[in-house]
């Protein structure tokens, strides 16, 4: 069908032009290195289309597959291919990073070559994570995003930079490790393949499957994250970067999210529907206790770092709810928060930038002065609150629906956040944007320039895109979850 | 007599002594003369080992006493070109502190001369006799600097320690002499496993020879030796010490467990067993208490030792050996990957010392990422590798012990090994997070002679380069392995 190896070139080419950079980085030839980090995330933008126009929404398969022989004595191949759950995280992946490269132009003056470096080949390897079909190179792909995320956060990161990275990357290197185990295990049980679509059909009793289960559970809900392991976010979101937030919100939980569905449901059906329960409490708890936390906040960022958590409660309960709408529902919900809690962090990161504190409290009235940039929040903010015709909407109205037709008292559960959501950010809106000038600070803000104008209006185009479209973005779903629900349905045990 | 089993043996005996008396002679500024045909030795050795194994020469040789097989020319081509790197990356250091003269030469030689009969030795003498030829000479090099009060305490310590293992050693190897009748480990081998012998004394016999490899290895519970000799020997020293004779230990404990004791191997795994968990755990929790660099990678080196141990007690299942090749392949990869990343580390500190001042503390390193960028990048692939973290050479070395120790069912040992990673990725961290997010304490001067530089970009990359395409390594251990014991 095509010639080009598309998948490898998403991969390789923000990895490459990183290399590149991480070479050429000087001191002395920083605007150099931001127009080369762009030109680099446009083209690995660029490439990412062809994966979207070339797809065929009706099949289940995988689809633009790479086999090629790697690390022989173990049979493990250099094995990619998207099917239509993997498919909008890589173009999603492209986008976040051609925003971050925008998003650090002028406030990163340090090491500037570093640090765009780390970006493009944090990209490349959160693509590979989405392609990969063997589960070393998963694996592999997997934890290396540990090693920029780790020095975003601790180089250009707050002033309690080095507690937020290291326990960002210990706490999500116990979990992955667990799941090497996982992994491991299964090379064996399969008669010794490491490919993910074989693992599909292997048998496994019951204790074996409850054992994976909670090893794949530590990997991915500590990434995801789940209460009760969510701790590192709120540490790592205050204490990053605006680029290493939204990157860390965008995308890198929802490699947890997707591990669920690629891993989980699919190699240990049988106990995925007996821990569901456990699961599905652990969201609602999520959902409404990290909703309240989220509340309290007086640090603008923890705040959307609090409701990004409450945010992906959902979407494990729309994937543990095993149902067609749910977990659409729930692949939607992350796609759709991966706009939303970037323009999220994105403003947050404008009214950084020129007042230097995110505390709610010092500002007020911000509308006033910076009236385009508040147009833009307020929408970000109503999308957050999953407002009709936005993308937040649409992902927890289909889990909230799913929700109802499994339990009618789970539904309202799940459907409270849609109060809490409201509550939070809408609160937060009123005591930033509105009311009066607070102080002489926030008189004296200019408003958003044209770089910012762009990255903001890129990112409402998208949200609003998904919220009055959403057909688009879930028609090449459809095929792959159904299958998915086949294989959720069929029990291994023998 | 197969005379060709021994040449390079004989010829790294000679070039050792010519090297010695030439440096003796010929007085030239540097050492150039000697320098020069040590480096020859050492390629001419590299390339008859590689010439050997490539020829499949699998022979005996004075009367069964020298074996040649396709394990032993691996393991000699990789300690000759670690032993060679050793002494590349140390000639700035040693220059300036008076150390770079005939004695380093020759010493070197001889270790690595003790080395090659370790590795080729078939018979428990001669073994013993190759390991106390390399035991003298790395007592003599820790003590080269006879000025230095630390180095003469850590070599003080060093010989005391090693002569008491070394009696364990001689002492197990006279119990099994004296249960078989033998000293050939092939007749071992096979009286132990057709004849029912006295087993007590045989198993009195294993206890001794695995305290005694234990001392040799570094392994806990008899690792006090390391903590004080790595950070009181020279720097330059630590490398001929902590590189290439781990290579020549691995190759000892492969010919006298498993070549000589393998129908023991139920009752050595156990012990290897209690050995890889307490090194593990007294490796990386004392790592993390140290400030010292040199002290924190001898804790680390413990506990990597510990973590190759896992792959080496996992030959046997439910009493078959099936599948013992590509356990000992997997624990001879770990050890490769792990010289390897060794060699850079502390070439990286010897980079960072000067005339009067030692790189030791872990401070010394701070902001060096912005500094030197391209050492602060070599250090960290070289310690994200050591923490297990692919893209790195380290994952695949700990992926491989881990799928051959969960193959043999003993689940908790797996997680125990994975979590105490968790535990040892806080101090590689803590290095990586010192050189860039640390501010500099002090300015960097860095020194090297070009050769060195170019050697330790390749030593760097290599770690990556393995990280991404580690199959051809692992083959090779695996077929050397596989061919020693068909």
């Amino acid at each position: 069908m095509q010639s080009l190896p598309l998948l490898s070139l998403s991969i390789w080419t923000p990895i490459a032009f990183g290399i590149l950079i991480l070479l050429l980085g000087r001191d002395t030839n920083a605007p150099a290195m931001r127009w080369l980090a762009l030109v680099g995330a446009l083209v690995s933008l660029l490439v990412t289309v062809p994966l979207i126009t070339g797809f065929d929404t009706t099949s289940a398969s995988m689809q633009f597959v790479e086999r090629a022989p790697w690390i022989e004595p173990f049979n493990i191949h250099y094995h990619l291919g998207i099917d239509g759950i993997s498919l909008w995280f890589i173009p999603l992946t492209a986008f976040i990073t051609f925003i971050t490269v925008i998003a650090g132009w002028q406030i990163i003056t340090e090491r500037v070559g570093l640090y765009m470096a780390s970006f493009l080949i944090l990209s490349g390897l959160m693509i590979g994570v989405f392609c990969a079909l063997d589960g070393i190179l998963f694996y592999v792909f997997f934890e290396a995003t540990l090693i920029p995320m780790y020095l975003i956060i601790g180089i250009w990161g707050g002033p309690r930079r080095v507690y937020a990275a290291f326990k960002f990357f210990l706490y999500t290197l116990l979990g992955s490790l667990l799941m090497l185990v996982a992994l491991i295990y299964l090379y064996f049980q399969s008669g010794g393949s490491f490919n993910i679509l074989d693992w599909y059909t292997v048998p496994l009793s019951s204790t074996a499957q409850i054992l994976l289960f909670i090893a794949f559970f530590f990997a991915f809900a500590v990434k995801i994250p789940m209460w009760p392991v969510h701790t590192w976010l709120p540490d790592a979101h205050v204490e990053a970067p605006t680029g290493g937030s939204i990157v860390l919100a965008a995308i890198m939980l929802k490699l947890g999210g997707y591990g669920f569905v690629r891993f989980v449901l699919p190699i240990v059906p049988d106990a995925s529907h007996e821990l569901a329960s456990v699961i599905i409490a652990l969201s609602i708890i999520a959902v409404i206790y990290i909703g309240l936390v989220a509340m309290v906040q007086t640090d603008m960022k923890k705040l959307v770092a609090y409701s990004s958590i409450a945010h992906m409660g959902f979407v494990t309960l729309g994937f543990f709810l095993f149902s067609d709408l749910s977990v659409q529902g729930g692949l939607v919900q992350m796609i759709s928060h991966g706009f939303v809690s970037g323009a999220m962090f994105m403003s947050i990161g404008v009214l950084y930038d020129r007042m230097h504190t995110r505390n709610i409290a010092d500002y007020g009235g911000v509308t006033g002065k910076m009236p385009h940039f508040a147009a833009f929040a307020v929408l970000f903010a109503m999308a957050n609150a999953g407002l009709p015709g936005t993308s937040g909407f649409v992902g927890e109205w289909m889990v909230i629906l799913a929700a109802v037709k499994s339990n009618f008292w789970l539904g309202l559960l799940a459907a409270s956040t849609l109060v809490l959501a409201a509550g939070y950010t809408l609160w937060m809106v009123k005591r930033v944007f509105f009311g009066p000038v607070a102080n002489d600070h926030v008189a004296a803000l200019k408003d958003i320039g044209a770089r910012e104008f762009f990255v903001l209006g890129l990112l409402a185009a998208a949200v609003l895109w998904f919220g009055l479209y959403p057909k688009f973005f879930t028609d090449p779903m459809q095929a792959s979850v159904t299958q998915l629900l086949q294989h959720v349905a069929a029990s291994k045990l023998q | 007599m197969n005379w060709i089993a021994i040449y390079p043996e004989i010829f790294l005996l000679v070039m050792a002594c010519v090297i010695m008396l030439a440096d003796l002679f010929v007085k030239d500024a540097d050492h150039r003369l000697a320098y020069g045909l040590t480096l020859f030795t050492m390629l001419a050795l590299v390339l008859t080992s590689g010439a050997y194994y490539a020829s499949g020469l699998d022979l005996f040789a004075m009367q069964r006493m020298v074996i040649v097989d396709p394990m032993a020319m691996l393991l000699k081509l990789f300690t000759t070109v670690a032993t060679g790197m050793s002494l590349i990356y140390a000639r700035r250091y040693a220059l300036d502190r008076g150390m770079w003269g005939g004695e380093l030469f020759s010493l070197s030689l001889f270790a690595l001369l003790g080395q090659f009969i370790m590795i080729s030795g078939n018979n428990l003498l001669i073994i013993y006799l190759g390991l106390e030829l390399l035991s003298l000479s790395l007592y003599a090099l820790v003590a080269l600097r006879r000025d230095s009060a630390l180095a003469t305490e850590a070599a003080m310590k060093y010989f005391v320690l090693g002569a008491l293992a070394s009696g364990f050693l001689l002492y197990g190897m006279s119990m099994i002499y004296g249960a078989t009748g033998s000293l050939d480990l092939a007749v071992v081998f096979k009286t132990i496993a057709v004849e029912p012998l006295s087993r007590a004394a045989l198993v009195m016999g294993v206890v001794f020879i695995v305290s005694g490899l234990a001392f040799k290895l570094g392994a806990a519970p008899f690792h006090m030796w390391i903590p004080d000799v790595y950070q009181g020997a020279p720097t330059a020293v630590v490398l001929l010490v902590g590189a290439a004779p781990k290579l020549a230990a691995f190759a000892m404990t492969i010919r006298l467990l498993v070549e000589g004791l393998f129908p023991l191997a139920m009752d050595w795994q156990q012990m290897l067993v209690v050995l890889a968990v307490l090194s593990i755990v007294v490796g990386n929790f004392a790592a993390i208490a140290q400030t010292n660099l040199k002290r924190m990678l001898a804790y680390s080196t413990i506990a990597q030792i510990g973590f190759m141990l896992l792959g080496l007690l996992s030959g046997m299942i439910n009493g078959n050996g099936i599948s013992a090749s590509v356990a000992y392949s997997a624990a001879m990869f770990y050890l490769v990957i792990y010289v390897l990343t060794t060699l850079g580390t502390f070439g990286v500190i010897m980079f960072m010392a000067h005339q009067g001042f030692e790189a030791e503390d872990i401070r010394d390193f701070a902001g060096l990422g912005k500094s030197h960028p391209w050492l602060a990048g070599i250090m960290t692939f070289l310690m994200f590798s050591l923490a297990g973290l692919p893209p790195f050479a380290g994952f695949y070395a700990k992926f491989e012990v881990l799928s051959v120790l969960l193959a043999t069912g003993r689940v908790w040992l797996v997680v125990l090994a994975v979590v105490l990673s968790v535990v040892g990725a806080y101090y590689y961290l803590r290095m990586v997070k010192t050189m860039y997010f640390d501010q500099p304490t002090r300015e960097h001067r860095v020194q090297a002679s070009p050769a060195a530089w170019i050697l330790m970009s390749l030593n760097g990359l290599a770690v990556l380069a393995l990280g991404i395409l580690p199959g051809g390594l692992m083959t090779l251990c695996y077929q050397a392995i596989a061919n020693t014991l068909h």
